[in-house]
């Protein structure tokens, strides 16, 4: 409660500070990088475990011989996918409620989150059990269920981790990799109840505590809640790849499932499997095949839940795929290759990107799905949180061209800028570059003024200080000095003649 | 050969030792070097960072400056950048399509297919990779993101290296990862291209070598600022640089000398 | 009658999609299928089973090779292991599906363990299920590239549950079921049923990238291929 001059004020609660926003930070990358950077601990998981699943990746992509033509195919089927999007989704919708199951849609996370807390209470629990995902994670689906009375339990080792360490996620495949085994005993010593007390940490002695601690849980509980790699629409077949079990025991055990996914997840025909259950292993986890995939059509009678719910989430994917180029984002199978090799995210972790959907294809999606509001907006940093390597398209089992889409989207940035007539010290300088560089003569000109420039390097030979923004460069590097003659001037006077 | 050199505005400005090291090489080899002066900028900078309507008349004069090489007036187009290379070939079509200017867009394409970075140049077009070079040094190759990843160049760089009589060559470590340059990335992302640039600086100290080399100035003006600032006690020095020294210069690149004379840089 | 059904939120997005493509365009894209529909490894052949015991192996599997029936059920005995009588006095049980070979249920009561059948229409209940020492099934399809062993729910592979909450796996795969690559297999499978594709027992990687077997689902996964003999 606050006061002012002793008067209690009401305020309305802000829902934003409740809970934080999955999609949009509350700091701009470049001031978030400044201190994930500076976090240690994270630096070095990360840079360990990037390098070890990158390694993995590349043993077992060298291995496939077809790997760029079952790229090609993936890139077009995806492709094919997003043209025919409104169909698939029909014929889904037709295939799931043929074979028993009930398909809901929502335009955003708010009522995908609406619908899901209706199907729980229509099944009178109070307590359900949840397989990693991140569509779910997108609509902030635990923090909603919370606000109710519901308790949703994290299944995932990893995302059990992150939950009981009352944390976020820091990458969408290894979501704890900013823990290590010693912070892990002390959160489930700290949180798990009924952690043996002699516990280890040792990796296997950790992950066995996990798998008694949810196998009760597992058999007793009666709603489970799943998101789907895939879902196929001529059959209406859903896909759940995993590793741990925790997924075949949730799809499994429960009464009711209710499974949330994104509609860009489809693959239009059952074949279309034979090139993504090659691409997703080998791209995510660096495996030929995951340990376990579950599919399941609908309800089977005797088998698995009898009553089974897909909710099919829009939340701004719909604004992605209004742009012919944009669209491509949502060609994304979430298999976090991307990550894994990219320079920037190797060092400064998940968090920096403020949404659930990091990294480069974060980079990429986030600011689509939510739109943005000018260069305030952390969102708006998001494509600018990268130096265009190109690491992250050569991995991309479904050939996103991320590079490209980034400087796609700062093109957005800049346009929408422009709209608004924000005045911004760096559009003043590039109208004034474009001219200076789009005429030689103006260009020769400007040159003149680099012995400017000499003066300040003096006999060192090097600038080592610079005013704001070039201080930006200084406060790391050096600048050479510049040199007496420019090539042109150079030329003139010893090829004159030569043009 | 008629080869026509497009400096790029950064080597122009802050390092023509790039550009004379490769009119010295082509030149030895026996090809004719012009100098289009009309010759500013590729646009790259203002294509990525999202300023495509500034884009379009640096592009614009680009382009009306090379188009002589589609009526014969040179064989080929050579830049010693692997950035402004990719750009003119992946981006300036673009830039030019997208405000409807499809004729521009065409005559882009068009000498973008003649225009080659360096080392595609030596091993490709004038299939060399012997170009007579003396480098009594120990030297380690970065190789650029653009260079390796836009356009693909592979092991060039490094077959044109190996063949430098007396250099010392020794491989580094994680060679392919960025070194966090990115153009306004350093600026705007300022922190994070440290934390790259750090790691690179180290790989190259693991080397051993004395001289880190690549095809890109940005890139070595990048490293290069961070090797000086740390008193590293390793220089950057461009491929052509390398490729253009020679016993006469004591294995020097030829116009060190010169370039001495101008500053006492420590590069 | 839940909120999307009456507020026409499916009309809705469907509305905004078309309205999406209508700006992005609907060009139809030509899907190129170059990639290897058939590998170097015939089905069943010597190599093919290799290649899976090969992968098998890798992914910490039990690997059993039976050439007939004699091998076989020495196999499965030997699989079980000999049985440790509970502490009720009873014998220990094994869980099999309703349609699993005859011949290989009576081997599991002769080695000593109490059989219990367990059907769609006639389950094991969940606690008793989760007393079982072991199931035995047979299986759909197995890839040998990717070590893959696929059970489709068909009357000798049961239900997805009985698979999955035993401690042990015995899984008993034919050699002409074994394909080389992931397309033959798929081009096997159908939508019929629900599918567990199932490679190696589970493992996680998630607290230090440390590889651990055997986190949730059966630890210990044995595989019995019959009408193979070791290579």
């Amino acid at each position: 409660m606050t006061t002012f001059l002793g008067v209690p004020l009401r305020r309305k609660p802000d829902p934003e500070l409740r809970h934080p926003n999955p999609l949009r930070g509350s700091e701009s990358f470049p001031q978030a990088a400044r201190h994930e950077l500076g976090n240690t601990q994270l630096r070095a998981n990360l840079a360990h475990a990037t390098s070890v699943i990158r390694a993995k990746r590349a043993a077992v992509v060298n291995e496939v011989p077809d790997w760029e033509a079952l790229r090609d195919a993936g890139s077009a089927i995806k492709a094919d996918v997003m043209v025919r999007l409104p169909e698939l989704l029909e014929q889904l919708e037709e295939k799931v409620t043929a074979r028993g199951g009930v398909v809901h849609w929502a335009r955003d996370a708010d009522e995908a989150n609406r619908i899901v807390i209706e199907l729980i209470r229509a099944t009178g629990q109070t307590e359900v059990i949840k397989v990693k995902s991140m569509a779910t994670q997108e609509i902030g689906l635990n923090e909603a269920l919370e606000d109710v009375g519901i308790a949703a339990f994290e299944t995932d080792l990893a995302e059990l981790i992150v939950q009981l360490g009352h944390d976020r996620p820091s990458h969408i495949l290894v979501p704890a990799i900013h823990r290590n085994r010693a912070e892990i005993r002390e959160i489930f010593l700290r949180e798990m109840g009924d952690a043996p007390p002699g516990l280890t940490d040792e990796p296997r002695a950790l992950a066995m505590a996990a798998r008694a601690h949810l196998r009760r849980k597992f058999l007793q509980s009666k709603v489970a809640i799943s998101g789907a790699n895939f879902a196929i629409a001529d059959t209406g077949t859903l896909a759940v790849v995993e590793s741990e079990g925790n997924g075949r025991m949730c799809l499994t055990l429960p009464e009711t499932l209710i499974t949330v996914m994104g509609i860009e997840k489809l693959l239009p025909t059952w074949q279309d499997l034979e090139v993504f259950m090659q691409l997703l292993p080998r791209s995510s986890t660096g495996e030929r095949m995951n340990p376990y995939t579950s599919m399941w059509t609908g309800v089977t009678p005797g088998d698995g839940p009898q009553e089974f719910h897909l909710v099919l989430l829009d939340n701004g994917r719909t604004r992605a795929l209004a742009d012919t180029v944009g669209r491509a984002a949502l060609h994304c199978i979430r298999c976090s290759a991307c990550l894994n090799v990219c320079p920037v995210y190797e060092r400064t972790g998940g968090h920096a990107y403020g949404s659930v959907y990091p990294g480069p294809i974060g980079a990429v999606l986030t600011p689509q799905l939510t739109g943005t509001t000018g260069h305030g907006d952390p969102n708006a940093s998001l494509p600018y949180a990268s130096t265009l390597c190109g690491a992250c398209y050569e991995v991309c089992p479904v050939k996103i061209d991320i590079p490209s889409l980034l400087v796609m989207l700062r093109a957005r940035m800049v346009d929408e800028d422009r709209g608004r007539k924000v005045p911004d010290g760096w559009s003043a300088a590039m109208k004034a570059a474009s001219w200076v560089m789009s005429d030689a003569g103006r260009f020769a000109a400007a040159e003149k003024l680099t012995g400017v420039g000499r003066l300040v390097a003096g006999k060192k030979g090097r600038i080592s200080s610079l005013p704001f923004p070039a201080s930006k460069w200084t406060a790391a590097r050096d600048l050479p000095s510049p040199p007496a003659e420019t090539f042109r001037t150079w030329w003139a006077r010893e090829r004159g003649d030569q043009s | 050969m008629r080869i026509a050199l497009f400096a790029t505005c950064i080597a122009d400005a802050m390092f023509p030792q790039a550009p004379r090291a490769t009119v010295r090489v082509l030149e030895r080899l026996g090809h004719q070097v012009f100098f289009p002066p009309d010759q500013v900028c590729c646009a790259q900078m203002h294509v990525n960072t999202g300023y495509l309507a500034e884009a379009l008349p640096v592009v614009k004069e680009h382009v009306r400056t090379f188009s002589p090489v589609l009526t014969g007036a040179w064989d080929a187009i050579v830049a010693p950048s692997g950035s402004c290379t990719g750009s003119i070939r992946h981006q300036q079509g673009m830039v030019a399509r997208r405000y409807g200017e499809n004729a521009l867009a065409d005559d882009a394409e068009a000498v973008a297919a003649r225009t080659y970075e360096l080392s595609e140049l030596l091993v490709d077009v004038l299939g060399v990779t012997d170009v007579g070079a003396y480098f009594p040094h120990h030297v380690t190759y970065h190789p650029t993101c653009h260079s390796l990843r836009m356009l693909h160049v592979g092991d060039k760089p490094v077959r044109l290296l190996r063949a430098v009589e007396g250099i010392r060559l020794t491989e580094l470590p994680n060679a392919e990862s960025c070194c966090g340059f990115g153009g306004t990335f350093a600026l705007k992302n300022a922190d994070t291209s440290t934390a790259m640039l750090s790691d690179k600086m180290a790989a190259v100290k693991a080397t051993g070598a004395e001289v880190l080399t690549a095809g890109d100035y940005s890139c070595l003006m990048h490293i290069g600022g961070g090797l000086s600032r740390t008193r590293a006690g390793v220089r950057t020095m461009h491929l052509a640089e390398i490729l253009a020294a020679e016993q006469s210069t004591g294995g020097a690149a030829a116009d060190a000398v010169a370039a001495a004379e101008a500053s006492e840089a420590v590069r | 009658m839940t909120a999307s059904r009456s507020s026409g939120a499916r009309e809705h997005v469907l509305a905004r999609i078309r309205g999406a493509l209508s700006q992005s365009g609907t060009d139809l894209v030509e899907i190129p299928r170059e990639y290897r529909t058939v590998g170097p490894w015939k089905p069943g052949a010597p190599a093919t089973i290799e290649l899976l015991v090969d992968r098998l192996v890798d992914y910490k599997a039990i690997v059993h090779r039976a050439a007939d029936v004699a091998e076989l059920t020495t196999a499965i005995t030997q699989s079980l292991g000999a049985p440790t009588t509970l502490t009720t006095g009873a014998a220990p049980a094994v869980v099999v599906p309703v349609g699993l070979d005859a011949g290989w249920v009576d081997t599991i009561r002769a080695a000593g363990f109490e059989v219990l059948t367990d059907s769609r229409t006639d389950p094991v209940p969940l606690d008793r299920l989760d007393t079982v020492v072991a199931v035995v099934t047979a299986a759909r399809v197995a890839i040998a590239d990717t070590g893959t062993i696929v059970l489709d729910g068909a009357d000798d592979q049961g239900r997805r549950a009985i698979t999955l909450v035993p401690d042990h796996h015995i899984c008993v795969v034919r050699a002409d079921q074994v394909v080389g690559t992931v397309p033959e297999g798929v081009a096997l499978l159908t939508a019929d049923c629900p599918q567990t594709w199932i490679s190696g027992p589970s493992a996680t990687s998630d607290i230090e990238l440390s590889r651990v077997e055997g986190v949730h689902g059966p630890r210990t996964l044995e595989v019995i291929l019959v009408g193979a003999a070791a290579g």
